[in-house]
């Protein structure tokens, strides 16, 4: 010992640095012969420090945070509308975000929305693989937070191994039953966070408890309260394997160019256990320590290549990296690479980065046309519409005094959140002012003396009659339009095409 | 059996030992839970048949222990909607027509009730919208043999023209040539009245000796001028519109033969609150209510 080298002991991948003795099982396992299922081979992932499981925290505190707590946030949208800043309100119709406020007939939003949220993964899983199944996907964001759990009371991988292995003590019983409890606690918010969507968030909470709330409420709660609990304390990594269609789609959204999660074969092969002091020439720089392993939250091994299990969360970058540092090895044994790179390097190439090329260009671009257009729509968006129907039977009819007379219906849509009051006229049919009447039929009020009120928030039908004294000047149908002013504001107008009908043919 | 087996050299899957063009077929087993899952699904099913109705039998089918139904369902939903309905037909068979026009709800109800009912019980005479039909009276215009008003198409509604109810409307346009009141001449002196006075053609000499026959004949229902009156049921013969026509050859036919249209009473036939939301239809939808 006194030449300082240190003997590599026995389980040790390096001195000082324990080798893993849990084998990758997922692909290894076992299969007995002719059996046509594969038993689950539970995984332990180890606790790992670093840049990544750092940017993990904060992604997950951010994401939770938004989802518990987004609920809460009020936006003043007058008397007439609810006050939630994001509500998605089924009784009335109405979707409501900060700012925007959504009619069913423009769902179409929502289309554009998930295009953009499609493209946007495809840009993301072009640029750095399967950033979105690492760092955003509620299943991982879940399952983290759940071991996160599972590690405060059974300890740390060896400890949760050893606790899984022995008989049940009080001990055991004990964390499990803590580690249950509280599992089902975070599955019980997240299903009630859910529900704070549909109402008003403080109404629900203030029913909700007193059994005041209606049935549906309890059984959405009742459900993902149940599949949290079942997806991230029990499926984890089943649901990415077998469940999930994104693995499969990933393969046609990914190339050669993508920066996937990594190993550095040309650097780390052929790997063994190293001695310290020993030469570092003629061998790489990996020493078996299978810690990448450990941490895996599907339990793969990296080393294996690009593979539908992984989910690209970069826990194995961070924990083979405090390996480096021990042996005093540069880190990045496994990093953000590329297949294509590897091979560069292995033909005594430079690694190249082409983060910029034809296809994330591509969808780069389609992000930017439909942001744009969804941009558009909404600052475009009418918060007053006017849809004009025409009465077909009778399709016009003759008063007594020669008068000829159209029946229409009018519907006005007010998506402002205050009542408003309309006069209506029809424009370009008939140039003397006195030459036709407008009749309302509820009130029989006629011309200006109409008023048209619409409630906030609301789309209100009225009968209209038109009648026309002299009709000579005009064609068998007269193209006119029907517009509303606001009494209050005449700039506020609205006016749609609709045809009058003379019966001069016949 | 274990040298039948094949492995895919790049997977280190056994294959299947299928082949397609070179695509080989991996066996991958699959997971437990999943047959596990097929498994809970039958043990469902079991207990959905015990408690649901399920099987069909020769004559009907098996219960369940829950004694659900959709038809029951079906039913006490129906029982419902016709409970919420007659307290809304209550309230329009009481209101006044201002009370009606006043009350979005009661309004809204009345023209979806009026509509439904003009369509199944009018239409057939009136035409579709009520525009008319030679005889059967244009309800769009403003032109009212009867009278327009709520009231008064309240009234026509419920006890009908000429028809078999002690106060229906009552009024008799003789048969002036059959019955022989009149000479065949002087009918048709009177045809050039009354084509003189709605401002048809006419011959002069002919319609002067029918003004008189007019004042004599004709004007203790239509009125001196001939503009009609409501209460007879009598109508304007000086405007351009005509319930059966307004040629020479059409006013000779009524007068020679005279005219009855019936409506019949509805009152035996549909409810107050029927009655009630029709009428409230044709004065306000139909737009030539007074």
């Amino acid at each position: 010992m006194s030449d300082g080298k240190q003997k590599t002991k026995r389980g040790e991948a390096a001195p000082g640095i324990k080798k893993s003795r849990w084998e990758a099982k997922t692909k290894s396992t076992p299969v007995k012969p002719d059996s046509l299922y594969k038993n689950r081979t539970k995984i332990f992932p180890k606790r790992v420090k670093g840049t990544f499981r750092r940017i993990k925290w904060i992604a997950l505190f951010a994401m939770l945070g938004i989802y518990y707590f987004i609920p809460f946030l009020r936006w003043d949208r007058g008397p007439d509308a609810p006050s939630q800043a994001v509500l998605i309100d089924f009784e009335n119709a109405r979707f409501y975000f900060f700012f925007i406020e959504i009619w069913p007939q423009e769902v179409y939003y929502i289309t554009g929305l998930l295009i953009l949220a499609a493209i946007g993964l495809f840009l993301a899983s072009a640029l750095f693989g399967r950033l979105w199944c690492g760092f955003a996907c509620p299943q991982t964001i879940w399952t983290d937070l759940f071991i996160a759990v599972e590690r405060f009371f059974e300890g740390d991988r060896n400890a949760r191994i050893k606790l899984e292995k022995s008989k049940w003590t009080p001990a055991k019983i004990y964390k499990k039953t803590a580690k249950h409890i509280v599992w089902l606690l975070i599955a019980f918010a997240t299903g009630g966070a859910w529900i704070l969507y549909f109402h008003d968030a403080y109404d629900v909470m203030a029913h909700f408890f007193t059994g005041g709330s209606p049935m549906t409420a309890y059984v959405f709660v009742a459900m993902l309260t149940f599949t949290t609990y079942a997806l991230a304390g029990f499926m984890r990594e089943q649901i990415c394997i077998y469940m999930c269609p994104w693995p499969r789609i990933q393969a046609a959204m990914t190339d050669e160019e993508a920066l996937n999660v990594t190993y550095r074969f040309d650097r780390g092969e052929p790997r063994g256990p190293h001695k310290k002091g020993a030469t570092w020439e003629g061998r790489g720089d990996c020493i078996d320590c299978r810690q990448c392993i450990a941490v895996c939250p599907t339990g793969i091994d990296i080393r294996e290549g690009l593979q539908l299990e992984c989910i690209g969360c970069s826990l194995c970058i961070d924990a083979c990296d405090e390996i480096m540092v021990k042996i005093g090895r540069p880190t990045g044994l496994i990093a953000y690479d590329t297949g294509i790179n590897i091979k560069r390097r292995q033909d005594g190439k430079p690694s190249a980065y082409h983060l910029i090329r034809a296809r994330t260009i591509a969808y780069a671009l389609i992000i930017l046309a439909v942001g744009a257009v969804m941009l558009y729509g909404l600052s475009h968006r009418s918060v007053l519409d006017l849809n004009v129907l025409r009465v077909r039977a009778p399709n016009y009819v003759t008063l007594g005094d020669n008068y000829i007379q159209n029946g229409y219906t009018v519907k006005i849509l007010n998506k402002q959140a205050k009542a408003l009051k309309f006069k209506i006229e029809a424009v370009d049919l008939i140039d003397d002012p006195a030459g036709l009447t407008i009749t309302e039929a509820r009130f029989k009020k006629h011309g200006d003396k109409i008023i048209l009120e619409v409630p906030a928030n609301e789309t209100i039908n009225y009968k209209l009659f038109l009648a026309v004294k002299d009709v000579t000047p005009l064609s068998n149908r007269e193209d006119f339009y029907f517009k509303i002013t606001d009494v209050s504001d005449s700039n506020n107008t609205q006016q749609t095409p609709t045809v009058f009908v003379t019966g001069k043919d016949k | 059996m274990s040298d039948h087996k094949k492995v895919d050299e790049h997977t280190g899957t056994e294959t299947t030992r299928h082949e397609w063009d070179d695509i080989q077929e991996l066996d991958t087993p699959m997971p437990r839970w999943w047959i596990n899952i097929m498994y809970m699904t039958i043990v469902w099913s079991i207990g959905y048949v015990i408690l649901m109705p399920a099987i069909p039998l020769l004559n009907g089918y098996t219960k369940g222990m829950l004694d659900f139904s959709d038809r029951d369902r079906v039913a006490v939903a129906v029982e419902q909607m016709h409970a919420e309905r007659s307290a809304r037909a209550q309230e329009l068979s009481n209101a006044s027509i201002n009370e009606i026009i006043g009350d979005d709800g009661l309004y809204e109800f009345a023209v979806q009730q009026g509509k439904t009912l003009f369509g199944d019980n009018c239409e057939t005479c009136h035409g579709a919208g009520g525009q008319g039909v030679v005889g059967y009276p244009n309800l769009n215009d403003q032109v009212w043999i009867w009278g327009g008003s709520f009231d008064d198409i309240k009234y026509s509604i419920t006890y009908g023209i000429r028809a078999e109810h002690d106060d229906t409307r009552f009024g008799s346009m003789a048969a002036y040539g059959r019955d022989e009141i009149l000479e065949p001449a002087q009918i048709n002196d009177l045809v050039q009245h009354v084509l003189n006075i709605s401002g048809q053609q006419a011959d002069g000499v002919s319609a002067s000796r029918g003004a008189a026959l007019f004042a004599e004949n004709c004007s203790s229902c239509h009125g001196v001028e001939g503009k009609g009156t409501r209460e007879n049921g009598a109508p304007n013969l000086t405007d351009t519109d005509w319930l059966y026509g307004g040629s020479a050859e059409v006013i000779h036919e009524t007068i020679f033969n005279g005219r009855n249209g019936v409506m019949p009473n509805w009152n035996e036939r549909l409810s107050a609150d029927q009655i009630m939301a029709l009428s409230v239809y044709v004065h306000n939808e139909l737009g030539g209510g007074e």
